[in-house]
């Protein structure tokens, strides 16, 4: 299957190892990867901070980058959700109708990686290795708008030499929430604080997410604490195989 | 419209970060949303056609708001025609202005009242206080709130960041006859609270309240309680006056059933809440003698105008969205400067009141968009969208402006994340500067605006590529 990668702005600028896992995890699958370099943001950040204005010209870049695709993968259930939720709203609110019709095709063919894997792809076990206690932060967006439910765990459960405990309130947010953790600092840290609280407890050396935002925050509470547990995203450690990487786990 | 009692609250933020540095009401409030909230699971899980009822209700209230006028004239006809009068007012003050021109005709200087949202939107307390009026509180929490001169944290439960010795020590110090040897038993505080308060039922000759539901097809009213100090103070009373917003209408008796199944659910876990009191105007020989309802808009009409904004008129008030919001849960109520909190009050404050002060205009931002609210939302009020529908209200009304840093932020990433050219040269320049302004792979401080997040976390450090510079060097340029 030919599947485009939409990368995100924050993994293709801070996190490009998520995005090269998921190219390395689906290749290895035998599927071919296609990447749009016209793509650049789904407008999240502009929408859900009040701009809706400066969204609508990345509405109109994402669906020009991928109108051709029958297929679109992206690490973060966030930004799928965006497209998914909101970018056909926002299209036709522009009145231009090809547009609008355009975002609403795309819309349904947006997939958050372990939803494509396990219920478009219809596979858990995808060969990966990788010998190391880890613990999993199911996303808010993937759970309550993508709806991915436990695919996520049933892909890491398959991964050989895991030792997967699960993480205390794991449906609780972490207190990112884009600008929320700039506009209210002071909540966004007294959520993450619990978030790593329940994080030590498991023991685990690496916290897993399918998306980066979430990482990027609870990880740079627990680097700041320098508590020594790594971050990974779910696409870095299913990539993760005897000969790919060894299982080692991403520097701190 | 206009909440007296909270005119020149601090913006969000600032609030917040002073309710964070209470331990005792992070305590409480962990505690206490915490057990309700396994207890709804289990109330809510017993229910197998939970969806369809959930789907019901959201059709129900929407199809009663959109034919408001004709359900409107509707319930006042029937309440007339069964002895009732009915006063119309357009905002809180005159709200307040028949409620205390209704009391001084009954000549009381003092009324017994049942617990009510609406009233303290009107600030009716204060505007009875005013005019010599004492209007005393007999919803247990309620009453334990107004000795102690504090706010209501929570719809359903007004004294939740209270707990129960602290609750004694304020019977003890400000409840006339508490009993010198008070325990901090639920049961002595509750038997303490009780004697007070019938002392007070039996010699009320107003009683006030509000209303769950206003039934048009009969004009009957609804109150759903747990403690039956409502239904005291609802039948006790020669004179009742229910005070009630226009969105609390259903068209008929049919339409309630599905409600009451939904309502004690959700709100305190309950297959059925203790009791139900329904009134229709007046009978004789039974009951007041004399019954006002004064039907309130105070923004509600605002409310309905907006399209996005309209489904938070469906609310029933049960507060199952304060008891999963990890923002509420962290902050207690008072900070959102209304009588309404949590993921709830962050959007119907800001639709009735407007986005023009700056605890309105912080309160859509009052939330990391989790949308556990939504989840639980037994009118399926799509919560998280009507926050970001609302921040764009805020946004848009400060365009007109001088920009401030944040506009600016916002303008140049935007220009920056509509081109595919720029963005590459952004990271470029970032990927640069990574020896510069990180070390070993991490930021430890940055400059406002985003010095907020380095406070407490480490920021990643560029990397020395990003992902489409790798793209393009691993596979060419023209490789799509």
């Amino acid at each position: 299957m030919r599947i485009a990668l939409f990368v995100t702005c924050l993994a293709d600028t801070l996190f490009p190892e998520a995005g090269q896992a998921v190219v390395r995890l689906l290749e290895r699958l035998g599927h071919e990867v296609a990447f749009p370099m016209d793509q650049t943001c789904c407008g999240q950040m502009h929408l859900n901070s009040g701009y809706r204005r400066e969204t609508l010209p990345m509405v109109t870049g994402f669906t020009e980058a991928f109108g051709k695709f029958d297929a679109i993968v992206t690490p973060s259930a966030s930004c799928a959700a965006m497209v998914r939720e909101y970018h056909p709203a926002l299209a036709a609110s522009t009145g231009d109708r090809a547009l609008a019709r355009d975002a609403e095709r795309i819309a349904p063919r947006v997939h958050e990686l372990s939803g494509l894997l396990v219920n478009v792809l219809g596979i858990t076990d995808v060969g990966a290795y990788f010998p190391h206690r880890v613990t999993y932060h199911p996303s808010c967006h993937s759970l309550r708008m993508m709806r991915v439910g436990d695919a996520p765990l049933r892909l890491l459960r398959a991964v050989r030499g895991i030792d997967l405990v699960e993480l205390p309130s794991a449906e609780t947010c972490c207190g990112f929430g884009g600008t929320f953790s700039l506009k209210n600092p002071d909540v966004s840290a007294a959520m993450c604080s619990d978030k790593v609280s329940a994080v030590r407890q498991t023991g685990a050396q690496v916290l897993c997410s399918s998306d980066n935002s979430c990482l990027m925050h609870v990880g740079g509470a627990l680097a700041r604490q320098e508590t020594g547990v790594a971050t990974m995203h779910l696409a870095e450690i299913l990539a993760s195989t005897e000969s790919a990487g060894g299982g080692t786990v991403s520097s701190l | 419209m206009s909440m007296p009692t909270y005119l020149g609250m601090p913006a969000f933020p600032a609030a917040a970060a002073t309710a964070l540095q209470d331990s005792q009401l992070r305590r409480n409030l962990a505690h206490a949303t915490s057990a309700i909230r396994v207890k709804r699971a289990a109330a809510v899980g017993e229910l197998s056609d939970w969806a369809e009822l959930r789907a019901a209700a959201k059709a129900i209230k929407d199809h009663t708001l959109a034919h408001l006028d004709v359900y409107l004239a509707r319930l006042e006809e029937r309440v007339v025609s069964a002895g009732g009068q009915v006063h119309w007012a357009a905002d809180a003050a005159e709200a307040n202005a028949i409620v205390v021109s209704l009391v001084q005709a009954a000549g009381a200087d003092q009324v017994v009242k049942v617990k009510s949202m609406v009233t303290q939107e009107t600030g009716l307390n204060e505007a009875l206080a005013a005019e010599h009026i004492h209007a005393l509180e007999t919803d247990l929490a309620e009453l334990i709130v107004q000795l102690d001169g504090d706010r209501p944290s929570h719809i359903l439960v007004p004294a939740i960041h209270r707990n129960r010795a602290e609750i004694k020590d304020i019977f003890l110090r400000d409840m006339p006859g508490a009993p010198a040897d008070l325990t901090d038993q639920p049961s002595d505080l509750a038997g303490a609270a009780r004697s007070y308060l019938r002392r007070t039922f039996l010699h009320a000759t107003v009683g006030i309240s509000g209303a769950n539901f206003a039934i048009a097809d009969t004009g009957t009213l609804v109150v759903v309680e747990s403690e039956g100090n409502g239904r005291m103070c609802l039948t006790l009373p020669e004179t009742l006056i229910s005070v009630v917003g226009i969105e609390k209408i259903l068209p008929s008796w049919r339409d309630l059933e599905v409600f009451l199944a939904l309502l004690p659910r959700s709100s305190t876990a309950e297959r059925m809440n203790p009791y139900t009191s329904t009134w229709t105007g007046v009978t004789p020989g039974d009951g007041p003698r004399a019954f006002h309802l004064v039907l309130l808009d105070n923004g509600r009409t605002n409310a309905l105008a907006d399209a996005t904004g309209r489904q938070a008129l469906r609310c029933i008030r049960c507060s199952a969205c304060l008891n999963v919001c990890p923002v509420y849960e962290r902050t207690g109520g008072h900070a959102y400067g209304s009588p309404y909190p949590g993921p709830i009050g962050a959007i119907i404050t800001p639709l009735l009141r407007g986005v023009t002060s700056p605890i309105d205009a912080s309160l859509p931002y009052a939330s990391s968009l989790c949308g556990a609210c939504y989840d639980v939302c037994p009118v399926a009020i799509n919560i998280p969208e009507a926050l970001v529908h609302l921040r764009g209200k805020v946004v848009d009304a400060k365009r007109h402006g001088f920009p401030g840093p944040e506009r600016i932020a916002m303008g140049a990433a935007a220009w920056t994340l509509r081109s595919p050219r720029r963005l590459g040269l952004a990271q470029r320049a970032a990927s640069g500067s990574r020896k510069l302004v990180g070390r070993r792979g991490r930021i430890r401080r940055l400059p406002p605006p985003l010095s907020g997040w380095t406070r407490t976390r480490d920021a990643p450090a560029p990397p020395p590529e990003s992902f489409r510079a790798w793209w393009a060097r691993t596979r060419g340029p023209g490789n799509e």
